[in-house]
């Protein structure tokens, strides 16, 4: 249980982090925007970390890496609704008929919705109970965390891309496509050990 | 945090600085060189020791309104010659050798020449201004600027009859300035405006800030600030000012033309393709005790300026 307690405690840094700069007066000249991109980054960050679990399982064989990945995806989660919280409160100030018109009229940002959506549901059906009553059905919803990924690299990209700043996003991207074509190869080579071609000598 | 308290808007007649103060370009040229060397690496949070000063007489086109601090103003800047990062510029910009310094002014003008930096300084009396700056971003400041209209400098090279528009080029030293490594925008620099708006007594050739004489991150040693237009269209570090026949193209509209067009003008009811427009966060009102503000038409100058554009599909002509 000592991997799940650092993990925890490595997951809460960014966190502790935010509130010793905010005590510090040291957010910045804007420090809506300090908190926002921060708690965005470490949304993407843990969200792939999530997903970079199994692989560094497989190629490990340290299995008990498999007892905190749920708890990996749930704080991706959590800094998620930290981000949004954000935007809704500090940013918008509660102003529902602006941000519905953010949504509808700006692309990246109803990424981001989409986004944490995705996220909610997995969040939600997370907890043991969750995983029993949904059996077969868990682990095909489950496979929505790459859809998550997939978004919350558009919204990035698409907030930067009219500065030219696509360096970054692309870098995440690369990162999820590594992720995502790991397990493709291990699962195409399952198939193929399961059915082997019938030319094989 | 430091604050500058907004100087009155009506000049006793002892504030007007004496003409031997700016005429006596001996001294400040020492203080600027004795200068350099406390200015590289000293954080931007404070007054940087010896930074020479530049005081300009109260102006009735100065806003009452609270200036920002001069930390912010001084480590939270857009200058991608030095870096994409808001704190960048502060970190990197003491490598900018600012003296010498030349202004070539060329194209449709009569009397084409170059202006030193102490020509810039010695050309017209120094006036301080304080004017909103609004990012296209989002976020605006509140600068007293310390300068003289570039009208003052148009005359003097006077603009052919085919010349409709000024172009303003920033340097561009791949050896001083490491953001020029990156395709980010097409280098050097490019800003334009229409000969109107250039000559308009808001459009201030800057040489200051609060009182001194520019810090590299603010566009040292002279730059352009036109109040009435998104923040990008006050070209930095000036090292030719053209004036032509043709609209020239501006670096940000080159590089994403459905985003940035050559007006630019603040409007609340023009959107960003990415964001509304309709509100901006000032730099200095955090969004947990003060909600964003709303966005002025031509940031509050609409008075001032909008004749310029009467009749102009301001859509269009975003």
């Amino acid at each position: 249980m000592a991997l799940k307690a650092v993990a925890f405690g490595l997951c809460l840094v960014p966190l502790a982090r935010l509130l010793a700069l905010a005590w510090l007066d040291r957010l910045g000249a804007n420090p809506v925007e300090f908190v926002t991109r921060s708690s965005g980054t470490w949304t993407l960050v843990l969200l792939l970390a999530a997903l970079a679990v199994t692989p560094a399982r497989r190629l490990t064989g340290w299995s008990g890496l498999a007892r905190i990945r749920r708890m990996v995806g749930l704080f991706a989660f959590f800094y998620a609704c930290l981000h949004l919280s954000t935007y809704v409160w500090l940013d918008q100030w509660f102003d529902w008929e602006a941000m519905a018109l953010d949504v509808l009229e700006r692309p990246f940002i109803a990424a981001g919705m989409a986004t944490w959506l995705v996220l909610l549901t997995l969040a939600l059906t997370s907890t043991d109970g969750m995983v029993r009553r949904l059996g077969r059905r868990w682990q095909r919803l489950h496979r929505l965390v790459y859809l998550a990924g997939a978004l919350a690299i558009l919204h990035y990209a698409w907030h930067k891309a009219g500065k030219n700043l696509l360096g970054e996003p692309l870098i995440y991207g690369l990162v999820l496509s590594v992720l995502l074509g790991l397990r493709l190869w291990w699962s195409l080579r399952a198939a193929r050990r399961k059915n082997p071609p019938v030319s094989a000598a | 945090m430091l604050f500058r308290i907004a100087q009155s808007d009506t000049p006793a007649s002892s504030e007007i600085t004496p003409r031997s103060t700016y005429a006596d370009r001996r001294r400040l040229m020492l203080t600027g060189a004795l200068a350099a060397p406390w200015l590289a690496g000293l954080p931007a949070r404070t007054h940087a020791a010896g930074a020479a000063k530049l005081a300009g007489r109260a102006s009735p086109l100065s806003t009452t309104e609270k200036p920002t601090s001069y930390k912010d103003a001084t480590s939270y800047n857009n200058f991608f010659e030095f870096g994409t990062e808001k704190e960048d510029p502060a970190r990197m910009a003491s490598i900018l050798k600012t003296r010498p310094w030349t202004v070539a002014v060329e194209g449709e003008v009569l009397k084409p020449r170059s202006f030193g930096i102490d020509d810039l300084l010695k050309l017209a009396p120094m006036e301080e201004r304080v004017y909103r700056l609004r990012c296209v971003e989002g976020w605006s400041m509140v600068i007293p600027w310390v300068g003289y209209p570039l009208a003052e400098l148009i005359r003097r090279v006077e603009p052919t009859g085919n010349a409709k528009y000024v172009e303003f080029i920033t340097l561009a030293d791949k050896a001083q300035m490491p953001g020029l490594w990156s395709s980010v925008l097409d280098w050097p620099y490019a800003e334009g405006l229409r000969l109107d708006e250039a000559m308009h007594p808001l459009t201030l050739l800057t040489l200051g800030i609060y009182g001194e004489v520019l810090p590299n991150q603010n566009g040292a040693p002279v730059r352009v600030v036109v109040p009435w237009k998104y923040g990008f269209k006050s070209g930095k570090s000036i090292v030719k000012i053209r004036f032509t026949e043709n609209q020239p193209v501006s670096s940000w509209t080159r590089a994403a033309p459905h985003e940035y067009g050559f007006y630019s003008n603040v409007n609340p009811d023009v959107p960003h393709p990415r964001w509304s427009q309709a509100t901006e966060r000032r730099i200095g009102e955090d969004g947990f005790r003060q909600k964003k503000r709303k966005t002025l038409p031509f940031n509050g100058y609409g008075d001032q300026v909008s004749s310029l554009y009467a009749g102009m599909d301001l859509r269009k002509f975003f």
